[in-house]
């Protein structure tokens, strides 16, 4: 895969941001990590039946997060953005009882962990079906333009697997044909579960294929939360001003296996994920802050310790609350009463 | 035979189909329509003519040719708040839009815990009998009536098709709404002014009957009432039920019809294993196996993939009223 980019490049452009900013995109991402890995823990105590992983994805999703205006924009993510998740606005606790399929769960304790969704927060509800999402992002879309409602945007992303799906090109295609306010944000991790980039397309760089479509395209080091904050704000702020649509690829790598269900040395070797993690971009981004004294070493140990409570506080408490009551598998299938065809 | 009224007219199903749709595009800036060819052509049976000059193309939305985002992008914007009436340009064409329809639009509402909602409605037509061919005559229904979170209603009467099609946009959840292609321009009707709602989930008894109880849907409904009133000469009596809608269904409507005939016929023109006439005989024989005075039979397509495009193979899969009453009598009979 000589043709695949490789995250190199480091930068001290703050790109507008503050220093508060700067930190809230580092807590983020220091956040998700720990989430991440306690979702797995608590899969090897037995606790809870399955797990998702995002290790590799932090400074893409917390860059992105970065740039989504709330209670404006709407966010239609797939099941391994648990750090933009969070970026927008939930809360560790409801990731912790979507984790432990709780009752007060957004979704009640019926879709697998990391399927969230929240109307308060702009998260649309997903399924766990690649590129079924996109068009739902591009309806909503069209529902901003079609109301006027300018300086809003949708913000929709997916893997590099997602891009091999008929829906999304059909989705890429009605998006750019009517100049929706809508980013297409491509996490490329390199990976479709098992299947690398090279036998999944054959041009392996995604925003090339924005041309073909007749919208912006362009690529960025998705280990770098400022680069993807650069990229995804210009797209955000071109979408809600009615520039239209963008297809944005942020570079990134699987550090986990898919899932807790998958063993990834099937298919790749321990050596490759560890020359990977060399460019781990959470130990990279807190040497830029400390290289660049935003955060002095005291303040990132106190903030990973704060982080390190606050996922304590969230599993306990979201552990001791309540599954859904057997009877609630016969709610919401229609509006109102419903009587079961029996 | 159909009579306008100072506060009716006589209109056939299309004719319905699009003085409903222009009626709720006049009272609710919500409602879109999105399509293959419903702009600038008015839909390939002209059911929305000239509605883009009314209403604007960001209302009436020539979409590219392809379904799954037709219906996936209706779906995106239900959730946001519009009021979305996808069209399938026909019924044959709908396959690649069945993870939007059973996966997605239908599940929404159900994995979001209430918190998210599809109001769309889609439509298509569907059905035989015109010379379709293998691609443009097939009946989905069975397809999408397994899965609960849909709604799917099958009208054959220009009234009904005005009442349902309102009952279908206001409705808060999706909606299939299957339009019988043959029985556009046949069947005509009194349709009343002003708007009205159906029920989705209502049974319609078309005629009234003793001996034998005739449940259909679509064409078939109209054929089966030319049978009955066949027999109807000879003395024999037959109730004929027009179901409507396929889901919800009608449960109660049908066994207090069989409990009173005793005997129950199930006619339609998709085939039969694991079609509609399947679940309502299930349910009858569930329900009411000791009310019955003779099996119950099922008169349906053959176990073919479709009817062929030669007049042979299209007759030789459709039923017809003379085969209707042949099965009724026997029924009546027995």
């Amino acid at each position: 895969m000589a043709s695949t980019p490789t995250p190199t490049r480091r930068t001290l452009e703050r790109h507008g941001l503050s220093d508060e900013q700067l930190k809230t995109i580092f807590r983020t991402m220091l956040l998700q990590r720990q989430l991440d890995n306690r979702g797995f823990q608590l899969n090897r105590q037995g606790k809870v039946p399955f797990a998702l992983g995002s290790e590799g994805h932090e400074a893409l999703q917390a860059g992105a997060a970065m740039a989504f205006v709330r209670g404006q924009d709407i966010l239609a993510p797939y099941y391994r953005d648990l750090g933009l998740s969070i970026g927008i606005g939930l809360s560790p606790y409801e990731i912790m009882l979507s984790i432990f399929a709780r009752a007060d769960d957004h979704n009640g304790g019926r879709q697998f962990p990391n399927h969230y969704s929240s109307k308060r927060a702009g998260l649309m509800s997903f399924s766990s079906i690649l590129a079924a999402h996109i068009p739902h992002a591009v309806g909503a879309a069209y529902a901003f333009k079609y109301r006027k409602e300018t300086g809003r945007a949708v913000l929709v992303t997916f893997g590099d697997g997602t891009t091999s799906e008929g829906e999304w090109h059909e989705s890429m295609n009605f998006a750019a044909v009517h100049k929706l306010p809508i980013v297409f944000l491509c996490e490329n991790n390199q990976w479709a579960i098992s299947t690398p980039l090279a036998l999944q397309m054959g041009q392996p760089n995604i925003y090339k294929r924005a041309d073909g479509y007749g919208m912006p395209g362009e690529q960025f080091d998705g280990f770098d939360p400022l680069a993807t904050y650069d990229a995804v704000s210009r797209a955000m702020e071109r979408a809600r001003n009615g520039g239209g649509p963008t297809l944005l690829e942020g570079v990134c790598y699987r550090f986990l296996a898919h899932s807790t269900d998958d063993n990834d040395m099937t298919y790749r070797t321990r050596e490759d994920v560890t020359e990977r993690r060399k460019g781990d971009p959470v130990p990279r981004f807190e040497n830029l802050l400390l290289e660049s004294d935003i955060m002095n070493a005291e303040q990132v140990a106190a903030m990973k310790q704060d982080v390190l409570r606050e996922t304590n506080e969230a599993t306990d408490k979201a552990e001791a609350m309540p599954f859904p009551a057997a009877d609630d598998l016969y709610k919401h299938v229609y509006e109102g009463a419903w009587e079961p065809w029996q | 035979m159909a009579v306008a009224t100072s506060s009716s007219q006589v209109l056939n199903n299309v004719e319905a189909v699009r003085a409903t749709l222009y009626e709720a595009l006049k009272a609710d800036d919500k409602v879109v329509i999105l399509g293959e060819d419903v702009g600038n052509r008015g839909n390939v049976f002209l059911i929305t003519k000239d509605f883009v000059k009314e209403f604007g193309t960001e209302r009436i939305i020539d979409t590219p040719i392809a379904e799954a985002s037709i219906v996936g992008i209706a779906v995106g914007m239900a959730m946001e708040g519009l009021r979305p009436i996808a069209e399938i340009q026909f019924a044959d064409f709908i396959y690649p839009a069945f993870n939007q329809i059973v996966g997605e639009a239908a599940k929404t509402r159900y994995r979001s815990n209430g918190e998210y909602t599809v109001p769309m409605v889609i439509r298509t037509p569907y059905g035989g009998g015109v010379r379709g061919a293998l691609s443009h005559s097939v009946s989905v229904e069975a397809l999408f009536y397994h899965v609960p979170g849909l709604k799917i209603v099958v009208p054959s009467f220009p009234a009904d098709v005005k009442g349902l099609l309102n009952a279908a946009i206001d409705d808060p959840d999706p909606v299939l709404f299957l339009e019988h292609k043959k029985t556009y321009r046949l069947i005509k009707g009194e349709v009343p002014d002003g708007h009205y709602v159906i029920p989705i989930g209502k049974a319609n008894v078309k005629k009234e009957g003793s001996q034998l109880t005739v449940v259909s849907y679509g064409l078939y409904v109209h054929w089966a009432l030319e049978a009955a009133n066949q027999l109807e000469g000879d003395g024999m009596s037959v109730e004929v039920i027009d179901l409507r809608s396929v889901r919800p269904m009608d449960k109660t409507a049908i066994l207090e019809s069989v409990r009173k005939t005793r005997k129950l016929l199930i006619i339609h023109e998709d085939n039969k294993f694991g079609g509609i006439g399947a679940e309502i005989s299930a349910m009858v024989a569930e329900e009411a196996l000791f009310d019955l005075d003779a099996p119950i039979r099922r008169l349906a397509a053959p176990d073919v993939p479709a009817m062929g495009y030669a007049m042979p193979l299209e007759e030789a899969y459709m039923s017809s009223p003379a085969k209707m009453a042949e099965a009724m009598r026997d029924m009546v009979k027995f």
